[in-house]
């Protein structure tokens, strides 16, 4: 071997040794996808409030914070119960980290059905993604994509937990795994904490 | 968990805490929609217990408080100044209103 070669493999094996940042290469790459996601959900508002702030008749269409307070209250109790089941796992509670897995996911499943009882309401009234009959007809785009996209990643958390959940309890993943999934279900927690005050609490009738 | 790093994370209490304020901070934004502020008042105390409220959610619930330091900035810093760089069409959607293609 060449001193060029032995200096060049030197140099790669100095670069490639160990995860970056010393931390697993899971949980680096779901705060990448975590930064990377906060940048689509930081465009979506940021379009939204432009579209928001240069419209001179944008509606104010809810009249009531109760679905929307009890929707807040159980994805933060979600978190709460992803917690105490990352918790378990770490402690080797298999049952109890599978058990709370799954109450994480009832209470997803339970907010989802909540979004989706709150956008039929609103359709019933008249609104779609083109108008409404309260003024602006983007405020039905914006509105629809906007907790759309987190009513994805709902669903999409919600049968990760499911899956996750399973395949812990048989043994497939370990404690690690509730982590990852638990930081994309704060994540989600917490893109819900900009969206409610933005999209709802800004839009209240008074 | 390291048993160093699962003592600096805290127990269930620290989780509990953390869960309680930040069910406080969301009640207090749905109080200030309730008062009588013109709508960049409001937006403005919104989202700054918004942030509060993600700042807590990440430092405690994402476990960012014990990461390596290296980290914690890495996401923070990196997070943060492209956040700020959204931004800077604010002013041109305060134009909007004159110029009303979106209000029609």
């Amino acid at each position: 071997m060449s001193q060029a070669d032995s200096t060049m493999e030197g140099h790669a094996t100095g670069l490639t040794v160990g995860p970056a940042f010393s931390i697993p290469t899971k949980k680096l790459a779901i705060w990448l996808f975590i930064i990377a996601d906060t940048m689509t959900f930081a465009a979506c508002l940021v379009a939204y409030g432009f579209l928001r702030n240069g419209s001179a008749d944008w509606p104010r269409p809810f009249h009531s914070i109760t679905n929307v307070a009890l929707m807040t209250l159980i994805l933060l109790t979600s978190s709460l119960t992803m917690l105490i089941g990352l918790r378990a796992a770490r402690a080797g509670g298999k049952a109890g980290a599978f058990r709370w897995t799954m109450i994480t996911a009832v209470l997803g499943i339970l907010f989802a059905l909540l979004h989706v009882r709150e956008w039929l309401g609103l359709i019933h009234e008249g609104m779609t993604l083109f108008k409404n009959p309260w003024g602006n007809g983007l405020f039905g785009a914006s509105f629809f994509s906007i907790t759309g996209l987190h009513l994805c990643h709902v669903t999409g958390g919600v049968i990760a937990l499911l899956a996750v959940g399973v395949r812990y309890r048989g043994g497939r993943y370990n404690a690690d795994d509730i982590e990852v999934l638990g930081l994309y279900w704060h994540f989600v927690d917490l893109v819900w904490m900009f969206v409610v005050p933005l999209v709802y609490l800004l839009n209240l009738a008074h | 968990m390291a048993t160093a790093e699962a003592s600096k994370s805290g127990g269930m209490g620290k989780d509990l805490v953390v869960y309680v304020c930040l069910l406080a901070l969301a009640g207090f934004q749905f109080a200030i929609a309730y008062q009588h502020l013109d709508t960049s008042q409001m937006l403005l105390r919104m989202l700054a217990v918004a942030i509060v409220e993600a700042g807590l959610a990440v430092l405690f619930f994402m476990h960012l408080w014990t990461e390596k330091r290296g980290f914690a900035v890495f996401v923070l810093v990196f997070t943060i100044f492209v956040l700020l760089t959204m931004q800077y069409g604010w002013t041109d959607s305060t134009r909007m209103v004159v110029g009303a293609p979106f209000s029609k």
